[in-house]
């Protein structure tokens, strides 16, 4: 009893560390986060396989609300309600912090060249990790021709029209559904 | 959309302001008057719980939708300047907008309430779904489903990298893009640690960026 709660607080703390350490370099937002995700729960800790993960980001983006929500189903998944608020705490609070204190300061240095430096150069890095979170969770989602069609379509529809991607996740659904193994 | 200096000068707000500008066209009276009244905690509250459970697939189009043309709680400068801001600190975007928004407008209490706002629904919602996932996970259609889901999640994060990307590609100077491809093949395609990757990628993208401002 004492050794399982003993192993209990260091799964949370395991996660508090993590998580807070990963906010702080997902540039661009919470999916710039995702293969460190990724890399952290299921090739090192292995707490889940690449299939939950993969149902995880799905559950994620389709829920209403903003992404970082992922890390809630993780540390639920992990370690319960106590998981679900320790992952959500870390990933935000942080930056939450930053925001608060630093918000500001930083504004009224919009004109600063080292600013604007800071800001072009970390553009490229947002896009790189965006592209190799699609990337990792393509790995196991995009696994025959209809749910690559599937990738594509969305991808053309979100890119070409303002679509509410409510209707691109119920069809999504249904195409898989119906057919896909 | 600004001339090309005034684009360059915006840096990260670049693909932001692409974004938003795509989503921007429908019921938007310009200049938008400056926030009549200043919104209660309550308000506040309201609002970005609002944002959060109509924002499907993410909540950047909401709360511009909300804050901006809705609300009217800022003019569409403000917002796109204050995402710029949000989109260069680390971590999730809208969640730091609204701390930065709460605290602009009530302080401490504001930035709670904005955040919790923001936060608490989803929260519930995916702990419940989190549970039933626990429960019925394994049953064969809702895993088809959620397979389609994933598919078209990917396409929708890929739809939003390509928005992004297509400012760089215009670009004459081929370094930005080949930074965003070097950035890809270490932490996607070779699963580098995030940390050792950026590590170098970040300082040599703003050191290049620096050297041809």
């Amino acid at each position: 009893m004492g050794a399982a709660m003993k192993e209990g607080c260091g799964t949370l703390l395991s996660l508090a560390a993590h998580f807070a350490l990963m906010s702080l370099v997902a540039i661009g937002g919470a999916n710039s986060a995702v293969p460190e995700m990724h890399r952290l729960v299921v090739e090192v800790e292995r707490w889940m396989t690449d299939q939950q993960f993969t149902d995880m980001f799905a559950i994620a983006q389709a829920t209403p609300g903003p992404n970082v929500i992922i890390v809630t189903l993780i540390g639920y998944h992990v370690a319960g309600l106590a998981g679900a608020l320790v992952t959500t705490a870390a990933m935000c609070g942080p930056t939450c912090l930053l925001a608060f204190f630093v918000g500001d300061a930083w504004e009224r240095f919009k004109d600063a060249p080292w600013r604007a430096a800071i800001q072009r150069g970390l553009v490229p890095i947002s896009i790189g990790l965006i592209a190799a979170s699609a990337f990792v969770v393509a790995s196991v989602a995009a696994h025959n021709f209809v749910a690559i069609s599937l990738v594509l379509t969305a991808a053309l529809v979100s890119y070409a029209t303002r679509l509410n991607p409510l209707w691109i996740f119920v069809a999504a659904a249904l195409v898989g559904l119906a057919g896909l193994h | 959309m600004g001339g090309r200096n005034s684009d360059k000068a915006l840096g990260a707000a670049i693909a932001s302001g692409l974004i938003l500008a795509s989503m921007s066209d429908t019921a938007m009276p310009t200049p938008t008057p400056p926030a009549a009244h200043k919104p209660s905690l309550p308000d506040l509250f309201v609002a970005f719980a609002a944002i959060s459970v109509c924002g499907f697939g993410g909540v950047l189009a909401w709360s511009r939708r909300m804050l901006v043309e809705e609300r009217k709680w800022m003019t569409a400068e403000e917002f796109n300047d204050a995402y710029a801001l949000c989109q260069f600190l680390p971590g999730p975007n809208v969640v730091n907008l609204s701390v930065v928004f709460g605290r602009r407008i009530r302080g401490l209490p504001g930035a709670g309430v904005a955040l919790v706002g923001l936060i608490g629904p989803p929260f519930v919602i995916v702990t419940l779904i989190g549970l039933l996932y626990a429960r019925f996970g394994e049953i064969a259609a809702l895993q088809r489903m959620l397979l389609g889901v994933a598919a078209a999640a990917v396409g929708l994060v890929l739809g939003t990298c390509a928005k992004m990307a297509l400012p760089l590609l215009k670009d004459r100077f081929a370094i930005a893009p080949l930074i965003a491809l070097a950035t890809f093949v270490a932490v996607g395609v070779l699963r580098w640690p995030i940390y050792a990757a950026l590590a170098v990628l970040i300082p040599l993208s703003i050191a290049l960026a620096w050297a041809r401002r």
